[in-house]
């Protein structure tokens, strides 16, 4: 076995660790307060690199491994839930399926501009009737003549309701399968398109600083071309841009637990109660204890996933594993960060009270912990 | 317009210092390690010039082989090669022992200007850049928080005791970097894979022809190494109004710390 990450692994996490640091952590705060997406913010990430990590050079990215990408988002994580959402929405589901499901026209109209972070991609796919049963999706696409005509809506789309919004992949249904399931058909639609309309969606408990919307398609026409792919794929192409998706929600995890932790032992060894650092009692020693291991176990897990993602191995089993454990261990490291900072956690001075909060989409978003039990359950053979 | 880089690695400034259980010498095992900030300054400018101007970006290094750390960093950020001179003899030696080996690694590489940090955060000595400049024979103008090329000369506006000056000076020349010269870029993702394939070259003392033997003289020998004493807390000056505190002040300053 070989836990080594390779020098350039370890020099995208020192890189993108000090950007975070310098660029994110002091306005982190201040945006989230103000519930406000940041292009400026969005167009550095984009400078150093952070979106098409995982697009060959070809059509504009970044050329990297599964795994470097999951170690940038983490480190983004790290310090700010929000920009991490805005990266791990942009790279997974935004260009994903552009880049794996899209035809070479398609990649080179759109890919350049997202892989830059110049532009941002949604993936319209949750309906206000259509969480975890996707079977209760409402949106039709029909053929009319050399145009695609959809109606529907879709919520809670990341990305997609920004000044920087180029469009959004829609899944619709395009007809019935043999099997008397409706078939679904992915289309890709730009804003601006009459008919469609992008509406911001305030009043968010986390992310509050990412770009979160609800969509409308009123008879909107889209040309032919449209098409991601073929018609009757839009299932299987949703599956596999969560199956990916579901690494970026674990690092996402791994990262916000991995800052929580650190602020918890930082405030853990600074505040004095009854004469000593309150690190030195075994109540909060062991917290902190438990998070450290907590913490370890998941990023070997997400880890050991990314690897074998990157082999071309089988990995959605362990991407699952890792979607649901690492998105807990936040849960449980922000929920102790939280208690031991006392009083002082429950006020926005401190970052803790926005990781407690950020942490809470993780078990929600991307499959609930409901739905990845149900994934595992299934793959072990239940 | 070629230029060359002086870079040294040094312990990150927000790496919590401890010293050995030897006395003479500091723990390493938990230290991150970092590209001297002021060698950062460097580099980003060797590359805004580079960009203006055309030509290269050589970074060279006298360090462990550690140091290569560094190296991959700036060529991460853009530099187009990397040299690093690396001996065992080298460890413990002195600020112009090091200058001595960078100028004779210098004389192997081509360059225009040179430019290095002020001084390295670590050991705060100011001395390498200079002695460099004087061993290869050629003008340093040091602290330089802008410069400018035309025609084969550099001019440059240095910080002095509360001023700035503007000095000018012929190529080839060296330069020395003060905080305000620039703001260095990140190392992008990208960058930091293209740097896999740049040139680095490991050098020793004999590859340079340079004798090791003349080298031990140069050895500094550590005696004790001492934490700095703690600082005292503050003093809360008492007052009802501003007047009285500001009588308080002044009455602390001229009665207690008698600084008039």
């Amino acid at each position: 076995m070989d836990f080594d990450l390779s020098i350039e692994q370890e020099m995208i996490r020192k890189e993108v660790r000090k950007f975070a640091k310098k660029e994110i952590a002091p306005i982190a705060a201040e945006l989230d307060e103000n519930e406000e997406f940041s292009s400026s913010i969005t167009r550095k990430m984009g400078e150093i690199g952070l979106f098409g990590m995982i697009v060959s050079e070809a059509y504009g990215g970044q050329g990297l491994d599964y795994l470097s990408y999951i170690i940038a988002v983490e480190e983004i994580a790290r310090v700010d839930g929000s920009q991490a959402a805005t990266i791990a929405a942009g790279n997974s589901l935004g260009i994903g399926p552009l880049y794996y499901f899209g035809n070479d026209a398609q990649k080179k109209r759109y890919l350049p501009k997202l892989c830059s972070g110049e532009a941002l991609w949604g993936f319209g796919l949750t309906e206000p009737t259509a969480g975890s049963d996707a079977g209760g999706s409402k949106t039709t696409a029909v053929l009319e003549g050399n145009e695609w005509i959809l109606n529907g809506s879709k919520i809670f789309i990341t990305n997609a309701a920004c000044d920087l919004s180029l469009g959004v992949t829609v899944q619709a249904i395009t007809g019935t399968r043999p099997n008397g399931k409706p078939e679904y058909t992915c289309f890709l639609v730009e804003h601006g398109t009459p008919g469609f309309k992008a509406v911001p969606m305030h009043r968010k408990l986390m992310w509050r600083a990412s770009s979160t919307a609800e969509l409308y398609f009123d008879n909107v026409r889209i040309p032919k071309e449209n098409i991601l792919g073929n018609k009757g794929d839009g299932f299987h192409q949703m599956l596999q841009t969560l199956d990916g998706g579901r690494l970026s929600i674990a690092a996402m995890g791994l990262g916000g637990a991995q800052g929580a932790y650190e602020a918890g032992l930082k405030y853990a060894k600074e505040r004095q109660q009854f004469g000593q650092p309150i690190s030195k009692f075994q109540a909060i020693a062991f917290k902190l204890a438990d998070c450290a291991m907590e913490i370890e176990c998941a990023r070997n897990l997400l880890y050991k996933a990314c690897w074998l993602r990157d082999r071309k191995r089988p990995f959605e089993k362990e991407a699952a594993m890792a979607k649901l454990y690492c998105s807990e261990v936040m849960g449980r490291v922000t929920d102790h960060a939280v208690q031991i900072h006392g009083g002082y956690g429950l006020m926005k001075e401190y970052d803790v009270e926005r990781f407690y909060r950020d942490q809470k989409l993780l078990e929600i978003g991307e499959g609930t912990s409901e739905v990845q039990r149900i994934v595992i359950s299934r793959y072990i053979g239940c | 317009m070629d230029v060359l880089v002086l870079l040294k690695q040094v312990p990150s400034t927000e790496s919590i210092i401890e010293i050995a259980g030897d006395g003479v010498s500091i723990k390493t095992d938990d230290l991150k390690w970092v590209i001297n900030p002021y060698d950062e300054l460097a580099v980003e400018e060797a590359l805004r010039l580079r960009e203006a101007h055309g030509g290269t970006v050589t970074i060279l290094t006298v360090g462990r082989e550690k140091a290569a750390e560094a190296i991959r960093t700036a060529l991460a950020m853009g530099a187009d090669k990397g040299v690093l001179v690396s001996d065992p003899v080298l460890e413990g030696c002195d600020p112009l022992c090091t200058a001595k080996v960078l100028a004779a690694a210098a004389k192997e590489i081509p360059f225009d200007l040179i430019i290095a940090g002020q001084r390295a955060v670590d050991d705060d000595a100011y001395m390498v850049g200079s002695a460099v400049a004087e061993a290869l024979g050629i003008p340093s103008i040091t602290m330089v928080i802008k410069e400018e090329i035309s025609e084969n000369r550099i001019q440059c506006q240095k910080t002095i005791d509360g001023g700035v000056a503007v000095v000018e000076a012929p190529l080839p020349a060296l330069i020395t970097t003060q905080r305000g010269l620039n703001e260095p870029r990140y190392a992008s993702l990208p960058g930091i894979m293209k740097a896999k394939k740049k040139p680095l070259d490991s050098k020793t003392l004999a590859d340079l022809g340079l004798d090791p033997q003349t080298f031990t003289a140069f050895k500094m020998k550590i005696v004790a190494l001492n934490p700095p004493p703690e600082r005292k807390g503050g003093q809360v000056v008492e007052g009802e109004t501003a007047q009285e505190k500001a009588r308080e002040l002044v009455r602390i300053l001229h009665e207690e710390a008698k600084v008039f």
